[in-house]
């Protein structure tokens, strides 16, 4: 089996990983980027609206065009940072300081890297209704990868639910791919994304029908329809349901945090609902109970890619310096601040609770 | 659904704070219009600052603020609008004709319309409130955001928030 070493593994090639990946590349480190995809960029390359923040997190920008400019970046450093596309980190063993890979289905090889950055992301939740099996019935990932990636639109009239940051962006990108939008059903009594994405597909006829919940998936051999209902505050349902056509179901009902490898890692790991899942206990630097290991973006907690750029440099600069690369200090008091910026808002209120639960003041001080 | 509900859907219902009409005696005079945001929401964004040339778009002091405007400042040249990723920033100017107001709207879909096509207008809820005719299209920053500028009826442009090609 094939071996090699690393200063810094990033797992995930992904907005945090290429953010971690520059940074550490930037200040010496030889770095390995591991991306299970075939191409780099994470969720970024599906992503064809504008970015929301200040200029420092590409706002104005595309999302697309957000994850060129992060590849541009580290190809400056040339062989400093070496990519492995269809490549999956399968384990890491923190006695052996070993982590197992495999790129496509054959070729296993084992990496032996002084420090870890685990940048793995999420998976997308899926909510159980009778029918939820037939074809028809989707992930919003699925549905951006298909039109985005693709160039395939996944039916003629979707039924969206979840009115989230992804449930209402995927509804205007399939408006924008001419597939029409039956409504956006969310249970809360609000939406959960921004206003203003809200305010885009309002604006362009979709209904948004808040405090309903999906009740079945119609169809014999695929989806002809829906079952919608009326919820309560406790999610029961209220009076008779109604039905809605349509070809595709899209579930944007939120993400949960991929943190295998970290429990593999032997991290302490802790449940917080405001950060959608189980995730790791860190200092402010991103590191982990595991001193060799560093994470960042959806793996430390669900929240916008522009944060997960943020806390990619930190980690990324942090593992650096920890191998005795030179960094400046004030890159950190610059990116905590950003991180602030960002999260300051009413939006970021959940973000900051759920972050408060799981941040140490030090591994020294613990 | 009541008016707070309509709100929480994504409807502007009133103003509010990050979402006033610009005053009216300024308004009714001023050529090349005046923005109108409708950014109601505290959330980390401000390229409606940093893209506007003039500094009518008040500096933030808190990223998270909502967009407040120095009116006298707007020249109405839509950098905003084709700028802001929320879709959140119009242009009406009142001084187009007679009973007739020009209004700058962000476009993202297809097909692109071409100046003279009569377009529907659509208020905040997709409702079609009167017909437009495009009097000019341009892509201020060569990315795709289309600012589609449509002559409507004077008294829609508090009304008109997107249009529709037919």
């Amino acid at each position: 089996m094939k071996e090699y070493k690393t200063d810094v593994l990033i797992v995930g090639g992904g907005p945090a990983g290429l953010s971690a990946a520059a940074e550490a590349a930037g200040a010496g480190a030889e770095v390995m980027v591991a991306e299970g995809d075939l191409h780099l960029g994470g969720q970024l390359v599906k992503q064809s609206h504008k970015f929301f923040g200040s200029k420092d997190e590409f706002a104005g920008t595309r999302g697309f065009e957000i994850a060129k400019i992060l590849k541009n970046e580290i190809s400056q450093y040339g062989g400093r940072v070496k990519t492995f596309l269809d490549t999956t980190v399968s384990g890491y063993y923190p006695d052996e300081g070993a982590a197992t890979l495999m790129t496509g289905e054959e070729e296993y090889f084992r990496v032996y890297p002084r420090k870890v950055v685990v940048a793995s992301g999420a998976q997308e939740r899926l909510i159980p209704f009778p029918n939820n099996d037939i074809p028809g019935v989707y992930g919003a990932g699925a549905v951006q990868t298909l039109m985005n990636v693709y160039g395939v639109v996944p039916g003629k009239r979707v039924l969206m639910i979840g009115a989230g940051n992804i449930g209402l962006i995927v509804s205007y990108q399939l408006m924008q791919a001419g597939v029409e939008v039956a409504a956006v059903v969310e249970g809360m009594p609000r939406v959960g994304g921004y206003w203003v994405h809200a305010a885009k597909i309002r604006r362009l006829g979709i209904p948004i029908l808040l405090r309903h919940s999906v009740k079945r998936a119609i169809g014999d051999v695929f989806v002809t329809g829906a079952e919608i209902t009326e919820v309560d505050e406790r999610f029961n349902p209220v009076g008779s349901p109604t039905e809605i056509e349509c070809d595709t179901i899209c579930l944007a009902v939120g993400l949960a945090p991929s943190g295998e490898l970290l429990w593999q890692a032997g991290c302490e790991m802790k449940y917080v609902p405001n950060l959608c899942g189980h995730v790791p206990y860190r200092d402010r630097y991103m590191r982990t109970s595991n001193r060799d290991v560093w994470m960042a973006g959806d793996v430390s907690g669900i929240e916008e890619a522009s944060a997960a750029m943020i806390e990619g440099r930190i980690a990324g600069l942090a593992a650096a310096e920890s191998l005795g690369y030179k960094v400046k200090a004030e890159k950190f008091e610059i990116f905590w601040a950003r991180l602030k910026n960002l999260r300051a808002g009413e939006v970021g209120d959940k973000i900051r609770a759920g972050v408060a639960q799981v941040v140490v003041d030090g591994w020294e001080a613990k | 659904m009541n008016a707070p509900a309509v709100f929480e859907s994504g409807v502007l219902t009133e103003e509010r704070p990050g979402a006033v009409r610009p005053p009216a005696d300024l308004w009714k005079g001023k050529k090349g219009g005046l923005v109108i945001v409708e950014c109601p929401q505290r959330i980390p964004c401000n390229p409606c600052n940093t893209s506007c040339p003039v500094g009518a778009i008040i500096a933030f002091k808190d990223i998270n603020d909502v967009p407040a405007i120095d009116y006298p400042k707007c020249t109405g040249c839509a950098m905003c609008v084709a700028k802001c990723p929320g879709l959140a920033c119009f242009v009406a100017d009142l001084t187009f004709g007679d009973g007739v107001a020009l209004m700058k709207l962000p476009y993202e879909m297809l097909p692109v319309p071409a100046k003279g096509d009569r377009v529907k207008c659509l208020g905040r809820t997709g409702d079609a409130v009167c017909d437009g005719t495009v009097e000019n299209v341009t892509e201020p920053h060569r990315d795709r955001t289309r600012v589609v500028h449509v002559s409507i009826p004077a008294e829609k442009v508090n009304d008109v928030r997107a249009i529709r090609v037919v």
